[in-house]
């Protein structure tokens, strides 16, 4: 075996153990903050992967949307909401975690049936295009996948607009939530008061 | 094109000439540059900050350092030297892993973003197919390091300096891409490498800046907010911040900081000079001087002249463009957040949105000047 192939063979291994232990840690550890940034270490090592089959291009868009866009605003999110509330124990508990396991059961199955069914060699390894990628991407998006690239930006779209009329609240009387005539004033301003006035 | 010193060949030449195999020189010779341009980063930071210190005390009309060294040079070493004896201080209700790893995420996609800064025509670690988009990619990695020290230190200043990183330079990465992309569209090409012998042609009047004098600037002011420097230093705003994200770290782990704000400065600085300021080209195109001269071009000579001008060039461009910065940083007041956001997002998103609908138009319209 070259050292090239070692090295390959040896990022892989480290790359798949890191996705595989790190994806479990977003599931299973109690702090969010961590699964939160256990997730952008997950979308790294994914990018790594990309990066191992000679998608350069991709590996550096996944970087770019999924951990730089993605992962910050959802840390960003947690930050914002950083309330530290004991959770409610919830009564049913046991039917949904079967309903749940079963679920996911049911998809690992499927994904299990598609990976030994569908083909996975390619006819011609040393077909690669490698740094070409970037090129022929940008033809396919502009030919027999532009109706789904243009579906996808519509959608970009208007989920975007949606979470504008959420968040300003002078396009809507009423708050979603409490059902309370919003006031028009302040959009930083609390809907409680912060401090009740002491006499 | 594929003229130009190849070192790397002749290094692996020079080391198969004693038996070994050519899989072990090119592995005895892949860590050579990177640690030569590590090298080069971490020099070009103590040359910034002591051009910081001098330049601020000119702008005050003081002296500066003075007794380290012939005109206090060596300060930068004296300082860094401090900051590596002091004591490694963990906050006791701090969340130690996150305070560790906070400062090497923001360092690291810095001094990787130098994989594709070209100092010559073979002169980088690596001519990569996505070359500038690599860039774009990795400073994205940045912020996640700043909300991450922000949120471990457990301190309401840290962490709202934390959020204010993140939200400017998500905002700011958006105009900064697409000026790049109005770059790309004229070149065809996303490889460094290709941006600069694009802008090589008549020296420089074929330079990016009078192609894209608006590109140029949204560019310059998207990296001066990258690297949070004055006007736009909100995340450390010392007056309401104390020091925004950095407030609790002490030692190695803020020289971590320290350092990585100067390396991604000068790398900023580096890439204007290679998308605007045509990289390593002299204002007057060399093949011109050598054909004055009535000397070949692949001369060896020549060709090590040519290459060492291309690096000087490089880092004068660089070093003048950082010389701005710290100007401005002496000079200019501090934005407010909404202002800064204002200006993201209201100003500079539609005019870089402008500018490449335009460049794409130009393209069309006079293809021999703007990339066919």
């Amino acid at each position: 075996m070259s050292i090239a192939i070692t090295t390959q063979f040896i990022c892989f291994i480290v790359l798949s153990l890191v996705v595989l232990i790190g994806a479990l840690g977003v599931v299973l550890l109690e702090s969010i903050v961590y699964s939160a940034f256990l997730l952008g270490g997950v979308f790294m090592s994914v990018a790594g992967l990309y990066l191992l089959l000679n998608a350069s291009f991709v590996a550096a868009a996944q970087v770019l949307v999924y951990v730089g866009a993605v992962n910050v605003l959802i840390i960003f999110a947690i930050m914002l909401v950083n309330k530290k509330e004991d959770l409610k124990p919830i009564n049913d508990i046991k039917s949904r975690t079967i309903i749940s396991t079963s679920i996911c059961l049911t998809l690992l199955s499927l994904l299990i049936r598609v990976d030994l069914t569908n083909v996975w060699s390619i006819a011609s390894p040393q077909n690669s295009i490698g740094e070409e990628s970037t090129i022929r991407i940008g033809e396919h998006l502009f030919s027999d996948y532009l109706l789904p690239f243009e579906l996808a930006s519509v959608l970009l779209l208007m989920a975007m607009i949606g979470a504008i009329v959420l968040a300003r609240r002078d396009v809507m009387s009423k708050d979603i939530s409490t059902g309370l005539p919003v006031d028009q004033e302040l959009i930083e301003k609390s809907s409680e008061p912060l401090l009740t006035n002491k006499k | 094109m594929d003229y130009g010193l190849d070192l790397e060949y002749s290094f692996n030449e020079f080391l198969k000439g004693f038996g070994l195999s050519s899989e072990i020189a090119h592995i005895i010779w892949l860590p050579l540059p990177m640690l030569l341009v590590l090298v080069a980063a971490v020099v070009g930071v103590l040359v910034t900050v002591w051009l910081e210190r001098k330049i601020s005390a000119a702008a005050q009309q003081r002296i500066g350092p003075e007794y380290a060294g012939a005109l206090g040079v060596l300060q930068p070493i004296a300082d860094g030297l401090k900051l590596l004896v002091k004591e490694d201080i963990i906050p006791a209700k701090a969340d130690g892993l996150l305070f560790t790893a906070g400062p090497i995420l923001v360092l690291v996609p810095v001094i990787l973003s130098w994989l594709i800064v070209p100092f010559g025509q073979n002169l980088l670690i690596s001519n990569v197919g996505i070359g500038i988009f690599l860039w774009i990619a990795l400073s994205s990695i940045q912020p996640i390091g700043l909300l991450m020290s922000g949120y471990a230190s457990n301190n309401k200043y840290s962490l709202l300096g934390g959020l204010r990183a993140a939200a400017q330079s998500i905002s700011y990465e958006i105009p900064l891409a697409l000026s790049v992309l109005a770059i790309v569209l004229m070149t065809n090409s996303l490889s460094t490498i290709d941006i600069v012998n694009q802008q090589s042609g008549a020296g420089i009047l074929s330079w990016n800046i009078w192609r894209q004098p608006v590109g140029f600037i949204v560019f310059w002011i998207c990296a001066l907010a990258e690297c949070e420097r004055l006007p736009f230093d909100l995340p450390e705003a010392e007056e309401e911040l104390v020091a925004g994200y950095q407030t609790e770290y002490a030692g190695m782990k803020f020289a971590l900081f320290y350092l990585g704000s100067y390396i991604n400065l000068i790398l900023s600085a580096l890439l204007v000079s290679i998308l605007y300021l045509g990289g390593w080209g002299f204002p007057i195109p060399v093949e011109l001087i050598a054909k004055f001269l009535n000397l070949p071009i692949n001369a060896p000579l020549i060709q090590v002249f040519t290459a060492s001008i291309g690096i000087v060039m490089t880092v004068l461009k660089a070093y003048l463009l950082v010389f701005i910065a710290i100007l401005l940083r002496w000079t200019t007041p501090r934005v407010r957040i909404d202002q800064l956001l204002d200006l993201g997002w209201k100003f500079l998103l539609p005019i870089s949105l402008a500018n490449l609908l335009i460049t794409a138009g130009l393209k069309l319209a006079f293809p021999q000047f703007f990339g066919g």
